[in-house]
């Protein structure tokens, strides 16, 4: 491992956590904003040009609050809660591929902290330990509605990864690999020429597999909206049953850790969303880019692209949000269990019944 | 037998279908979809909001608000302490003394009589606005500003040096 290597990742590692910190940032100011444009209002707009340092101020506002810690007969975990929280919030970003590759003076530049091969693995391992920092929480906040809160969160967070991982099974049976950059490179374009194989004719198809595997992606939608708790699926947090949910007893940063590291997990969420079923950092053109105007601009047009993509992912959790009711509890279950997890099975099995005949 | 699901004395009733959900309903994605079209509508639409320092929204020309004790057209206090807006107030809100006007006060009060002090305690006015039908002088009058708020109960009982017309005002 040369020295190059060494700066090249720390360089991208750095970039990759600056602006996850960013973008989560300006997800709550844009929740608040995209909340009061779709209830007719303007929402904040005085801190700053365009309400544009209001993030700050809550950031202050967080800081100089009270760190009250309840009587609780653990004090370590209270406070490893949110920390292990926002850790595993963070760490998933470490395997997602941004952009393609950059020539720079020779060198090849992969735009991606870590390419390992089982990334999609490592993604979800990360991501169930995540129920971990919401579970310690709301258990050592010693209160009711904390533990309430926690045990739901974690009870539909692990309901909803069997059906999440199931459609995801669909995906890997057409993509063949499990690294991400390799699921995004089976993506190429937008228009694959070769995509549906008659007898020795080619028909073209749209190489995105939310085009290849529309079933998969739409219970993999669901089931991300319910990993990273939010509206129809935010009941662990629900505040007319459970006053604050699992981070009730919590003030001050911990509890901005936790507000922080759920839009951290919904950005990461997007990303995977945009990664697997939107083609990643591909566009339509890129080719012709690549050819006629130069590799890093390519490269760079599809960093762009791959941004766009999360940037409207975050946005749609916001519009569905302010669409869409809260479930109850049991017809979430019910949802995961005897709705998701069966079509899950069953696209899995045309899926495999599809591959098998156009491959022989 | 009377139907009895058929009466309506409204004539507004409307019959509650228990029939099942049909396919698409159950699917619940086609609902979804049609609320999201909704909302995206409204993200659209022309906002409510008043940004309200700057810009303020237009009272009714027959809003009432705080109170005035007018003058004439010479800057002479035209109450006379007849107390007949103390005693139409439905709420009790006002109280006044009287005395009587002494020489050389001719330019600051224009009848013989005049309110020594006049109180209206606002936060028992209810603003209805019958001590200005009830003044035979045409002396008070309910403005289109708004009382402020104050931090304590003794700010609220506005005396002569709050109520009365301002020689500088323009006049109302």
């Amino acid at each position: 491992m040369d020295i190059l290597f060494i700066l090249e990742k720390s360089v991208i590692i750095l970039v990759v956590f600056a602006i996850t910190m960013l973008i989560a940032l300006y997800s709550t100011f844009g929740e608040r904003v995209f909340a009061a444009y779709f209830q007719d209002r303007l929402g904040p707009n005085r801190a700053g040009p365009l309400g544009l340092l209001q993030p700050l101020a809550d950031g202050v506002k967080m800081f100089t609050k009270e760190d009250f810690i309840p009587d609780t007969p653990n004090k370590f975990l209270f406070i490893f809660g949110p920390f292990m929280f926002m850790t595993t919030a963070l760490i998933s970003s470490s395997v997602i591929p941004w952009g393609d590759k950059l020539v720079i003076m020779g060198r090849t530049i992969q735009l991606q902290a870590a390419d390992i091969n089982v990334a999609i693995l490592f993604v979800f391992g990360v991501v169930s330990i995540g129920v971990y920092g919401i579970m310690i929480g709301g258990w050592a906040s010693n209160n009711k509605f904390s533990l309430l809160g926690a045990v739901r969160a974690s009870s539909q967070m692990i309901s909803y990864e069997v059906a999440m991982g199931l459609s995801i099974i669909a995906v890997l049976m057409v993509s063949e690999t499990l690294s991400l950059r390799g699921i995004v490179e089976k993506q190429h374009g937008f228009i694959d020429w070769t995509a549906i194989k008659i007898g020795n004719t080619y028909l073209p198809w749209f190489s995105w597999y939310v085009f290849k595997q529309p079933l998969a992606f739409l219970i993999f939608l669901i089931c991300a909206f319910a990993e990273t708790n939010r509206t129809p699926f935010d009941l662990p947090e629900c505040e007319s049953e459970l006053v604050g949910g699992y981070h009730t007893e919590y003030s001050s940063m911990k509890l901005g850790f936790y507000l922080f590291a759920e839009y951290i997990n919904m950005f990461i969420s997007s990303a995977l969303i945009a990664l697997l079923f939107f083609g990643g950092f591909n566009y339509p053109g890129m080719d012709w880019v690549s050819n006629n105007i130069g590799v890093n601009a390519a490269t760079l047009l599809g960093v762009g692209a791959m941004f766009a993509k999360t940037l409207f992912g975050i946005f749609f959790y916001m519009w569905v949000r302010w669409t869409v009711a809260r479930f109850r509890y049991d017809q979430l279950m019910n949802l995961g269990w005897k709705i998701l997890i069966p079509l899950a099975i069953v696209n899995i099995v045309v899926t495999g019944a599809v591959v098998l005949f156009t491959t022989n | 037998m009377t139907d009895y699901k058929s009466i309506s004395l409204s004539g507004r009733k409307k019959d509650v279908s228990e029939r099942d959900m049909t396919f698409m309903e159950k699917l619940y994605l086609p609902a979804i979809m049609k609320g999201m079209g909704i909302t995206l509508r409204h993200f659209f639409r022309p906002k409510a909001t008043i940004q309200y320092p700057e810009q303020k929204r237009e009272f009714s020309p027959v809003f009432r608000g705080r109170h005035i004790l007018m003058r004439d057209e010479n800057g002479a206090e035209r109450c006379t302490a007849c107390g007949l807006c103390a005693l139409s107030c439905p709420a009790e809100a006002i109280t006044m003394t009287s005395a009587e006007r002494e020489k050389g006060e001719e330019n600051l009060y224009r009848e013989e009589k005049y309110a020594s002090t006049y109180e209206i305690n606002m936060l028992r006015c209810i603003f209805c606005g019958l001590c200005e039908e009830a003044c035979p002088k045409e002396a008070i009058f309910l403005t289109q500003d708004m009382a402020p708020a104050d931090y304590r109960r003794e700010g609220f009982i506005y005396g002569k040096e709050k109520l009365v017309m301002k020689i500088e005002d323009p006049k109302k």
